[in-house]
């Protein structure tokens, strides 16, 4: 009697604490979604719970988002260059192929470490594990420099580049990792067949691999997408190739007050990879299991 | 392991002759060095297009992702078809370069020499054009900005780690005794913080912590509860020294969720004999809890714990959001990043980068001894 007592008092303990951590985790971006709903007169004149407890005179509008996004309606001046839709594409274009380019060099590293022998593969492999925990901002000056002489700077090509190589690290260990544990008789029945390395690669390696790289894509996409500093950085504050970060920061400065705004602009820049998140998460947490170190 | 290669006197028999051969050489010559020449050239010119075009936007970031992806796949395909044209023994000595060398070329230019470039910078003033010998660290180690930066850095350290670990473990024992779809719920709502930007949090949190004069109303969330129970609205943001441990808060919120992923993984890796044992020996919950999960998983808290604290050493747009760095708030990163944008000096900025290196060696040299242990045969 008194052991079931016991048990069921720790099992409300245990689900009660959960429910209680779950909420303080939530709220705080449930306050961004109902307030990204909400008229202006409402989210600056009554907080966003009111929504719940006094329901009758909470209102819903999408125009929040039809300004940020800059649809419809004819925008005011002031409001006319919080426009994130071009930032929006913007994000896309550094993100996708800043995503894409370092697992494809990343994996062709990854296989030369693993299946061949070549005069320097330990020193190099050594120099990619050093790297897993350098900080990026090591390299921002010279870099910066380079690039200011080259004319790359403020191109998306120097943004991919500058990702690519700050994740090279971990994406090469990471898919390293997975593919020295492939058997090793796969490979060697493909070569007695005549192909070449190239050829089991793009063939076998690639989609036997698919798992580690989808994993480290959903890390470096978030990643990215998320990323100020490299942004801030490489692409400067040219409004064309600005990204969703740089401008949801311009708007906390300009737009401090404006509650209605930054609530919808700050979500603009969260569905995605929340969409990404939940649809992958599977993935996206074997990938953090695997290697839990990144610089 | 070596693909079956044929010796080049064979090559010479089969094409019957010394011109021929010669003929060949050259032909295989043109079209290996014709192949990645036209790819370079293609290229370049997208480049260009989408340097200067005033195509609209979307077109620019079609025409950017195709041409970023499909580069680099093309430039791989073209170094094969430049190396399949090469003679057998050059080819399989080359292979792997082919395979390695990329990557090798760019960690060497985006982080190996940046790093010695930077430790240059760091002797030199803030335009690079005299040297200053240590004066850059004199003053990264003793300028009121860059103490109050160690001195709040090891308080993020020190709390935002701590606390991380403390709620991610919390929530994955717990969590791990719960039925597996509310684990599953729970869970997620604890790691979702992690998809969203530290920008994003900041938008969030500041909305949280709003703060408006007593007597008005309050949309802050944190303001409205302390006015419902009669205390006073406190501006948060800029309440020193206090700020600091609201900022920290936003980073608990970010990372628990990745603490509380590996943390749980490794929970459920300990065998059930072991705890069931303890509890039929009489052991209390917290007493299995301290003497055989903790001992068990301690290796994995270390590595979470290490993870994180090398995140929050970096920490930056937090800081850069909530209060770009007053109200007695800055950190190393931000007051590199200051010095680099802000005041332009090139130097400091170098030096304090340099300080941030430092910081993670013990890091790197734990990670290369692990490594080298691991790995005799590599």
């Amino acid at each position: 009697m008194s052991s079931q007592r016991s048990s069921l008092l720790g099992k409300t303990f245990v689900y009660g604490t959960l429910i209680i951590l779950a909420l303080i985790w939530s709220i705080p971006t449930i306050g961004l979604l109902v307030s990204s709903f909400r008229p202006e007169d409402d989210v600056l004149n009554s907080g966003w719970w009111t929504v719940a407890t006094n329901p009758s005179s909470a209102h819903i509008t999408t125009s929040n988002y039809q300004t940020v996004l800059g649809i419809g309606q004819q925008a005011n001046v002031a409001q006319s260059n919080i426009q994130l839709s071009d930032a929006v594409l913007n994000s896309l274009t550094v993100a996708v192929p800043a995503t894409v380019i370092p697992i494809l060099i990343a994996a062709f590293a990854a296989y030369g470490f693993a299946w061949m022998r070549f005069p320097g593969r330990r020193v190099f492999f050594i120099g990619v594990v050093a790297l897993l925990v350098v900080p990026l901002q090591i390299a921002l000056i010279p870099v910066l420099k380079v690039y200011l002489r080259l004319d790359l700077n403020g191109t998306f090509l120097g943004v991919w580049l500058a990702h690519t190589g700050f994740g090279l690290p971990l994406a090469t260990y990471l898919i390293y990792n997975y593919i020295s544990t492939l058997p090793r008789d796969i490979l060697e029945s493909a070569f007695i067949d005549g192909a070449s390395h190239f050829t089991i690669f793009m063939r076998l390696i690639m989609p036997l691999s698919l798992p580690a790289l989808a994993s480290f894509a959903i890390f470096q996409f978030l990643w990215v997408w998320n990323d100020l500093l490299v942004a801030l950085v490489f692409l400067g504050a040219d409004p064309r190739v600005e990204v969703l970060t740089q401008k949801l920061l311009g708007m906390l400065g300009t737009f401090g007050s404006d509650w209605h705004l930054l609530t919808a602009g700050a979500f603009v820049s969260m569905i995605l990879p929340l969409v990404v998140f939940f649809s992958l998460q599977r993935y996206f947490v074997r990938g953090l299991l695997a290697g839990s170190v990144k610089g | 392991m070596k693909p079956p290669s044929e010796s080049s006197n064979k090559e010479i028999s089969r094409y019957g002759g010394l011109w021929d051969l010669v003929a060949t050489g050259v032909g295989r010559l043109l079209i290996a060095l014709f192949v990645p020449a036209v790819t370079f050239v293609v290229l370049l010119y997208v480049f260009i297009f989408l340097r200067d075009s005033n195509a609209p936007q979307w077109v620019i970031a079609i025409v950017a992702i195709l041409w970023g992806v499909g580069g680099v796949a093309v430039l791989f395909l073209a170094a094969n078809a430049f190396i399949e044209q090469l003679p057998d023994r050059w080819k399989s000595r080359l292979t792997p370069f082919v395979f390695v060398g990329p990557a090798i070329a760019i960690l060497a230019a985006y982080l190996f020499l940046p790093a010695i470039l930077s430790v240059r910078d760091s002797l030199f003033n803030a335009n690079g054009s005299q040297f200053v010998g240590l004066d850059n660290y004199v003053y990264a180690f003793t300028s009121p900005a860059m103490l109050e930066s160690f001195r709040n850095n090891l308080l993020w350290l020190v709390l935002g780690t701590g606390l991380s670990v403390v709620f991610g473990l919390i929530v994955a024992v717990l969590a791990d005794r719960t039925h597996p779809r509310f684990e599953t719920v729970i869970k997620s709502l604890i790691f979702l913080p992690m998809a969203i930007s530290m920008v994003g949090a900041s938008v969030i949190w500041r909305f949280i912590y709003n703060f408006r004069p007593a007597g008005s109303i309050q949309i802050g969330l944190l303001n409205a509860v302390v006015t419902a129970f009669g205390g006073n609205p406190v501006a948060w943001i800029s309440f020193k020294p206090w700020n600091n441990l609201f900022l920290i808060a936003i980073l608990i919120w970010l990372q628990t969720g990745y603490a509380m992923v590996i943390l749980s993984a490794a929970i459920k890796g300990i065998p059930s004999e072991l705890l069931e044992a303890a509890r039929i020996d009489g052991a209390s919950e917290f007493q299995a809890f301290f003497k055989i999960t903790i001992p068990y998983i301690q290796g994995t808290i270390v590595t979470v714990g290490t993870t994180i604290v090398i995140f929050t050493l970096k920490i930056f747009d937090i800081v850069l959001a909530m209060t770009g760095g007053n109200f007695g708030t800055q950190v190393i990163a931000n007051e590199q990043y200051k010095q680099m944008f802000r005041a332009f000096d090139f130097g400091r900025g170098s030096a304090i980068a340099v300080v941030l290196l430092l910081a993670v060696i013990p890091v790197m040299y734990y990670n290369l001894r692990q490594f080298a242990e691991q790995t005799e045969a590599f």
